[in-house]
């Protein structure tokens, strides 16, 4: 693993790099954990402040959807997994196909969320858009705004994953990164994507799963 | 290589059997019991990912700490918002 690392002056060896990187990654991903978690803690706070309105409100999205959906992620996470164990065995051509499955699978998951969005947005269910459903009118149109909310935020920063994993095939196919030595550029693309992954395990149930 | 496959593959099967149990549950006879057991199996999914698809296996301790301190406060400010709302009602 040793050959073609590029060891900045700070370091004394690959091996304390290697560590620092993974650390500086996991302390940023700690950043977004409490950027999601605020607001996710928010959301169970009023589940229990509104449980009849937030079950009602449940009900109204589409869970075999968004099952489906994370179904999508978790696979996606696995290619993603297979692409980093691919990059450590200096396996270029895995590398670049586990990252562009991972992206199809990113991209099905998009196509099927906005899917959702459509049908939510003709039921009046977001705000401003469309006829108002008469759900719009109670405590239940909260639950829809945090709802909305937290799946765009969950978008965005899957797109952006999309955007780093094209960039991580491409470096790796055109040889600009060269494997095993510099399959940390693979591993941090990885940790972000699992991240985002994470983000909807926990949004999935606290969402859909909120019928009741 | 082919040893690190299966387990990638396993942890895959794993999340997939918890995601079936997660929706099982919420279609299940267990009432207000419903989002213990979403949180629970949420938290057991994130655990796999993040022990063995984001190398926290593979790294030294500081840095199992690093990835899991926000997790941990996070857990903190979940618990003791519900515990709040819960038992408000209790003073008259």
């Amino acid at each position: 693993m040793a050959e073609y690392v590029t060891l900045a002056e700070q370091f004394a060896q690959p091996r304390q790099q290697r560590e620092a990187d993974f650390m500086g990654m996991y302390v940023f991903l700690g950043t977004e954990t409490m950027l999601f978690g605020g607001l996710l803690a928010l959301v169970y706070a009023y589940r229990v402040i509104h449980p009849q309105a937030s079950a009602e409100a449940a009900r109204h999205l589409k869970i075999w959807i968004a099952t489906a959906n994370t179904a999508v992620l978790l696979t996606s996470s696995l290619a993603v997994a297979f692409a980093v164990l691919a990059a450590r065995h200096g396996k270029r051509r895995i590398v670049v196909a586990g990252l562009i499955v991972a992206m199809l699978l990113g991209m099905t998951f998009l196509g099927l969320k906005g899917w959702e969005y459509l049908q939510d947005f003709q039921e009046g269910l977001a705000p401003g858009i469309g006829t108002p459903s008469p759900l719009r009118a109670g405590p239940a149109a909260l639950f829809f705004d945090l709802y909305f909310v937290a799946t765009t935020l969950h978008a965005v920063h899957l797109t952006v994953g999309l955007g780093l994993m094209l960039w991580a095939a491409l470096v790796v196919a055109r040889r600009r990164v060269r494997l095993p030595g510099q399959a940390i550029v693979i591993e941090m693309t990885g940790l972000y994507w699992h991240f985002v992954d994470i983000v909807w395990v926990f949004v999935f149930p606290i969402f859909y799963l909120a019928r009741g | 290589m082919a040893r690190e496959a299966r387990l990638l593959v396993l942890i895959w099967v794993a999340l997939m059997l918890l995601l079936t149990s997660t929706v099982a549950v919420t279609y299940s006879p267990l009432g207000p019991l419903k989002p213990f057991f979403n949180l629970a199996i949420a938290a057991a999914k994130a655990g796999l990912i993040l022990w063995v698809f984001m190398h926290l296996r593979e790294q030294p301790g500081l840095n199992r700490v690093a990835a899991l301190a926000a997790g941990a406060w996070l857990a903190i400010l979940v618990t003791m918002t519900l515990v709040d709302l819960g038992t408000r009602g209790w003073v008259t």
